[in-house]
C-alpha cells in the first residue's frame, strides 16, 4: 500500500499542552444538533472557555449554558442533585421542545466524582419520556478539543434505536459533525452512485437517529472519532477505513472506498465524480501557485493535522516539517499516513515550549496552530493559520477543496500584499 | 448550582494572569488542566497581544491525578523560572486543581528559587475576575513594598525632587486602560507631578517594590485597585486620590484632587480643557434632541456610576436603569440609583439584565459586550462602556474614557448608536411611509438590525406594519381583561417603536386604574396626557 515503503515515525511527546478541552466541542455540535442542549456541568472556567472559543454570538441564543457549581454544592451545604433539577427546570422552562438534554461533565465535576450518569438517569425519568437525558465528558482531564464530539457521539449511539423496531438500517452511516451544505452535496453524490441507504450521524434531529443492522458499513468523515466508531462496532456496524474527504484526491479516495464496498462499477463512479473532482481541481490552482514548496509546521489541536498535511503535499504540493497532533489512531489514520513521506516527523502529544524552540528553527512559511499561539508567532515574523477556523467551516468535499486550500493560502498572499507594511 | 448562558467575568485566576501579563520580567505559574490554557487567547487576540502571557500551566491530565501531580507542578514551576528567568513568580491554583488541593504555595517555596515567590490563594467557587485581579495585585504589592520600610521608603522620597505619586489599576483586558492612562499622565505632567510607578501595566518587580517612595497614590479603577492602595495607605501613609475622572466635571474634580494632594496648582492642567469639545458639543443647539433619551446602563462599578453622571450632569439624558456585575460597588451604585429614583440592579446574571432592559425599554443602553448581544436583539442601540470586552472595543485609534480627550470619545461614541435629531422627526411625522420599517436601523449606521420582511410599495403600509407585528387586541392585565378597540391600535401603532411598548403598558394600566374596559383613541391619548412629565 504504502507508496513510499514506510510509514512516518511517530515520536511521542509530554510537557504543558496548549489545547483546548473536550467542551468547546459544544460550540459547533449545539448548532448542527437543533434540538439538543448542552449543559455543561461545571466552574466559572467552563463557562467563560465556551464564551471565549464560541466568541459574540448575537444572531441567536445558545443552547448550551454552563451549571456554575458553587462553594454550597462542594461543602455539602446544598444536595448537588437538587440543584441540578432546579437548573434543569429552570432551563426547560426557557426551551419546552427540547428531545435531548446532554448533560456534560467537566474537570470539577470529574474531580468531585459527580455521578452524571446516574443523573442523567434520574433526570431522564422525571422529565421523559419526551426528553431523553445523555452525558458525558467534556473535561481537559480526559479530552482534547475535538474529543469532546466523540464522546458525545458515543453518549448518543445507546439512543439509536434498534433494527427490530425500524425494520431498516441504512447501508453506510456516515459519521462526524458536517456543515449542512456539505451533507446535502454527498448526498447528491450517493444518490448518482445509486447508493440509496446512507444516514448521516449526528443529523439535525436527535430523536430521528438511525438504527445499526449487521452490514451497516461505518464511515468516519472525521478522525477523531475512535470511541464512537468503537461504540458503533459494538452495535453491529463495520469500519470501512478510508482516507479524509479533503481536497479531490482525499474526497475521491474516501467516495471511491464506500463505492467499491457498494459495488459500483467504476464507469460509473468515474461519471459521478469526475465533474466535481475537476471542479475541485480548478477551484485550487490559484491556491497552489502560492503555496506549492512552501514549508507548512502543524502544532497539535484537532486530530485534523493528518489528513490536512497528506491535503497540503499531496494536492497542493507543500514541503512538510513536522505535524504535531494530540492523538494518532492508527486503526483510522493508516490510510493517510500511507499516503505521507516516510521521512515525515509526526508527533503525539505536546511539550509546547519544546514545540515553539522547533518552529523557530525551522521558520515555516506557514504555522498552523492555536489562537493562543498566533499572534505571537506572526509577531515573531512567521505566517499562522488559526486551526480552529478548519473545524468550524466548512472543508470536506469537492466543492469546498478550493475554500480549504484558500485557508491555507490566504495568510502567504496577506502578507505579500502588505509587503510594504513590513 | 446556578445557570449561566453569558457570564461577565472570568474565574478570579483570570484575573491573576491579567495582573501578570500586565508586568514585566514576572511568570504566574498556574496548576490547570490543559484546557485551562484557553485562557491565552484572550490576551493573544482580545487584545492583539503580540507575545504569548507570561504564563506556564502544569497541564495535568486524568492520569496524573492518580500519580503525583504535586511533583508535575514542582517541575513546572522549575522549567518555567529555568525558560523565562524571571525576577519574581506568581503561583497558585485554577478552579480544578484547588479541588487535589496540592498546595502550590508550599510546593513553590520547596524549590528553594532565589526570586520572591507571591502564592496566591483565589478560591473559584467563590470568587470571580475582578476580584482575583485585585486579590493578585494586593498581594504582589504587601509582598513586593513590603520589603521596603516606612522610614527608608520616606527617606528615598525626599532624596527626590517635586511632588509624586503612583497610578494603580491600569491592566490588560482593561476597557481602555491603555488610553486613559496616557490621558491621566498628560494630566499630571501638566500639573507637574511625578509618576514614580504605574502598577500593574508596565511595572516589573523593582517599580512594586518602590511604591512606598510616592507621595501619594492615584486609584484609577477601585474594583481593581483599592485593597492595594489602602494597604499602601496603612503602611507608609500614603492618601488616596479616588476621584475617576470620568466625564468633564470628574476630571476637573480629579485635578483639584491631586493637585490638593501633591500641594500644587491645579491651573496647568485645567488649561488643558483648550482640548475639550464636549461642553459645547451638548449645550449646542442640534443636541436638543438629546434631552431625556432614555438610556440604560450596566457595566463595572466604576465605569456604570460615571456612565450615570455623565449621562445625567452632561449629556441631558434620563437613566431609566443602572446596574453593575460588580457586588463591591453595590453601596455607592444603590445610592446612586436612588437619587435617580431608581433601584439600581446588581446582578451577574445575563438574563435577569435583559428582562430589566426589555422591561425599562430605553433607547440606548451603555452596557458591556454582553448588553450589545441584547440591544442587537431588542433593536436598541448601544455603546459599550466597561468590561468585558471584545476585540473591538481595542481601537487602533487613541480612544480613552478617562480625562479631557475621554470627555470627548464619550460625546461621540454614545450618541453614535442614536437616530439624529431631525431623522427621527421625520420616523415620528411619517411613520406609515412603507421604508421606514420599525426595525430599520438608523440610517448612517447603514445596515438594519433585524432581518424584517421587507413591505413591498404596492401592499398597504398597514398590512405590511400587521406582518411585521402582530399584537392581540385582548389585553389581561391584573387579572381583568382589557380590549383596544381597532382605531386604538393602529394609533398606537402610530408612535414610534422604542417607546411603543411603554405606551402600550402606560395605556393599559391607566384604563385599569379608571375601571375601563375598552381602549379607545381617547383612553390612548388622556393616559398620554396622565403620564406627561
Amino acid at each position: 500500500m504504502n507508496s513510499h515503503g514506510a510509514a512516518p515515525l511517530i515520536v511521542r511527546e509530554r510537557g504543558q499542552r496548549e489545547v483546548f478541552c473536550g467542551l468547546t466541542g459544544i460550540v459547533w455540535l449545539h448548532r448542527k444538533i437543533q434540538d439538543a442542549f448542552f449543559l455543561v456541568v461545571g466552574s466559572r472556567t467552563c463557562a467563560h472557555l465556551l464564551q471565549s472559543a464560541a466568541g459574540v454570538m448575537i444572531f441567536a441564543e445558545p443552547r448550551f449554558a454552563t451549571a456554575i457549581i458553587d462553594e454550597r454544592d462542594l461543602a455539602g451545604l446544598a444536595d448537588v442533585h437538587e440543584s441540578l433539577n432546579e437548573v434543569v427546570d429552570q432551563l426547560l422552562a426557557r426551551r419546552p421542545n427540547l428531545r435531548t438534554l446532554f448533560l456534560v461533565g467537566s474537570c470539577p465535576s470529574e474531580v468531585i466524582k459527580l455521578d452524571l450518569d446516574r443523573a442523567a438517569e434520574r433526570l431522564g425519568q422525571r422529565h421523559g419520556p419526551g426528553l431523553r437525558v445523555l452525558n458525558y465528558s467534556g473535561s481537559g482531564i480526559e479530552t482534547t478539543f475535538t474529543e469532546g464530539e466523540d464522546r458525545a457521539l458515543t453518549a448518543l449511539v445507546p439512543a439509536m434505536p434498534s433494527l427490530s423496531a425500524v425494520g431498516e438500517a441504512p447501508d453506510f452511516l456516515i459519521v462526524g459533525a458536517l456543515a449542512d451544505v456539505v451533507e446535502d452535496q454527498f448526498r447528491r453524490l450517493f444518490a448518482g452512485l445509486g447508493i440509496e441507504r446512507v444516514a448521516f450521524f449526528p443529523g439535525n434531529r436527535s430523536d430521528a437517529l438511525p438504527a445499526m443492522g449487521p452490514d451497516t458499513r461505518i464511515v468516519l468523515a472525521q478522525p477523531f472519532l475512535s470511541a464512537t466508531l468503537k461504540a458503533l462496532e459494538d452495535r453491529g456496524g463495520r469500519h470501512l477505513p478510508a482516507p479524509f474527504p479533503l481536497g479531490a484526491e482525499g474526497t475521491t479516495a474516501w467516495l471511491a472506498a464506500i463505492a467499491e464496498e457498494a459495488g459500483v462499477a467504476p464507469a460509473r463512479f468515474e461519471a459521478v465524480t469526475a465533474a466535481g473532482r475537476a471542479r475541485a481541481q480548478k477551484a485550487m490552482t490559484r491556491s497552489r501557485e502560492t503555496l506549492a514548496g512552501r514549508k507548512v509546521f502543524f502544532f497539535p489541536d484537532s486530530q485534523l493535522e493528518l489528513p490536512l498535511a497528506r491535503f497540503l503535499s499531496e494536492e497542493l504540493g507543500m514541503q512538510l516539517t513536522e505535524v504535531g497532533t494530540p492523538y494518532v489512531h492508527r486503526a483510522i489514520i493508516d490510510p493517510e499516513l500511507d499516503r505521507l513521506p516516510a521521512d515525515l516527523r509526526v508527533v503525539e502529544g505536546q511539550d509546547v515550549d519544546a514545540q515553539l524552540a522547533r518552529v523557530r528553527a525551522v521558520q515555516p512559511d506557514l504555522t498552523v496552530c492555536g489562537l493562543g499561539l498566533a499572534n505571537p508567532l506572526e509577531a515573531e515574523g512567521l505566517r499562522t493559520k488559526w486551526a480552529i477556523e478548519l473545524v468550524f467551516t466548512p472543508i470536506q468535499g469537492y466543492e469546498q477543496a478550493g475554500d480549504l486550500a484558500e485557508l491555507f493560502a490566504r495568510p502567504l498572499r496577506r502578507k505579500a500584499r502588505l509587503e510594504a507594511l513590513a | 448550582m446556578k445557570l449561566t448562558l453569558w457570564s461577565y467575568e472570568g474565574p478570579p485566576h483570570v484575573g491573576a494572569m491579567r495582573v501578570a501579563a500586565s508586568l514585566k520580567d514576572i511568570h504566574y505559574v498556574l496548576h490547570a488542566p490543559q484546557g485551562d490554557t484557553y485562557a491565552d487567547l484572550l490576551f493573544t487576540m482580545i487584545e492583539r497581544r503580540a507575545s504569548r502571557p507570561p504564563v506556564s500551566y502544569s497541564t495535568f491530565q486524568a492520569r496524573d491525578l492518580g500519580s503525583d501531580t504535586a511533583t508535575l507542578f514542582k517541575d513546572t514551576v522549575a522549567r518555567a523560572v529555568e525558560t523565562f528567568q524571571p525576577k519574581a513568580l506568581l503561583v497558585g491554583a485554577s478552579c480544578t486543581a484547588e479541588l487535589i488541593q496540592d498546595d502550590p504555595g508550599g510546593l513553590a517555596q520547596a524549590l528553594n528559587l532565589s526570586i520572591p515567590i507571591v502564592p496566591l490563594e483565589l478560591p473559584a467557587y467563590q470568587k470571580k475576575e475582578d476580584w482575583g485581579a485585585s486579590e493578585t495585585l494586593y498581594q504582589l504589592v504587601r509582598q513586593l513594598a513590603g520589603r521596603v520600610t516606612p522610614e527608608e521608603a520616606a527617606e528615598a522620597r525626599a532624596a527626590l525632587p517635586g511632588p509624586s505619586c503612583n497610578i494603580l489599576g491600569p491592566m490588560s483586558l482593561g476597557f481602555r486602560h491603555r488610553d486613559d492612562l496616557e490621558e491621566v499622565r498628560s494630566l499630571l505632567e501638566a500639573l507637574g507631578v511625578r509618576v514614580n510607578a504605574v502598577a500593574p501595566l508596565g511595572a516589573d518587580p523593582e517599580a512594586i517594590t518602590h511604591l512606598g517612595e510616592a507621595h501619594f497614590n492615584i486609584v484609577l479603577y477601585p474594583e481593581l485597585a483599592r485593597p492595594a492602595a489602602e494597604w499602601l495607605k496603612r503602611r507608609f501613609g500614603q492618601p488616596m486620590v479616588e476621584t475617576v475622572p470620568l466625564g468633564v466635571g470628574a476630571t476637573r474634580e480629579f485635578i483639584a484632587e491631586v493637585a490638593a494632594c501633591a500641594g500644587v496648582d491645579p491651573a496647568p492642567a485645567l488649561a488643558l480643557e483648550r482640548r475639550l469639545r464636549m461642553p459645547w458639543y451638548s449645550l449646542s443647539v442640534d443636541s436638543n434632541y438629546l434631552t431625556d433619551k432614555r438610556v440604560f446602563i450596566f457595566g463595572d462599578g466604576t465605569h456604570a456610576l460615571a456612565a450615570a453622571r455623565i449621562a445625567q450632569e452632561e449629556m441631558g439624558f434620563e437613566v431609566v436603569g443602572l446596574g453593575s456585575y460588580s457586588r463591591v460597588m453595590a453601596r455607592p451604585l444603590r445610592a446612586a440609583a436612588e437619587a435617580l429614583g431608581l433601584e439600581a440592579l446588581i446582578t451577574d446574571d445575563y438574563l435577569e439584565v435583559e428582562a430589566a432592559i426589555e422591561a425599562a425599554a430605553p433607547e440606548l443602553i451603555l452596557g458591556t459586550q454582553m448588553e450589545r448581544h441584547i440591544a442587537k436583539r431588542l433593536g436598541i442601540g448601544c455603546a459599550v462602556i466597561s468590561a468585558p470586552v471584545h476585540v473591538q472595543d481595542f481601537p487602533a485609534r487613541y480612544a480613552p474614557q478617562m480625562g479631557y480627550e475621554g470627555a470627548n470619545v464619550i460625546f461621540d461614541s454614545w450618541i453614535h448608536p442614536l437616530t439624529m435629531g431631525l431623522e427621527e422627526h421625520l420616523l415620528g411625522m411619517f411613520s406609515e411611509d412603507f421604508e421606514f420599517s420599525n426595525d430599520a436601523a438608523p440610517s448612517h449606521l447603514g445596515h438594519a438590525s433585524h432581518l424584517a420582511p421587507v413591505p413591498s410599495p404596492a401592499s398597504s403600509p398597514r398590512e405590511a406594519r400587521a406582518v411585521v407585528e402582530a399584537s392581540p387586541n385582548i389585553a389581561e392585565v391584573g387579572g381583568q381583561s382589557l380590549s383596544w378597540a381597532p382605531q386604538a391600535e393602529a394609533e398606537l401603532k402610530k408612535i414610534p417603536f422604542f417607546v411603543r411598548k411603554k405606551a402600550r403598558r402606560n395605556t393599559e394600566q391607566f384604563a385599569l386604574d379608571h375601571g375601563l374596559g375598552e381602549i379607545t383613541v381617547e383612553t390612548l391619548y388622556d393616559a398620554k396626557a396622565h403620564f406627561a412629565r
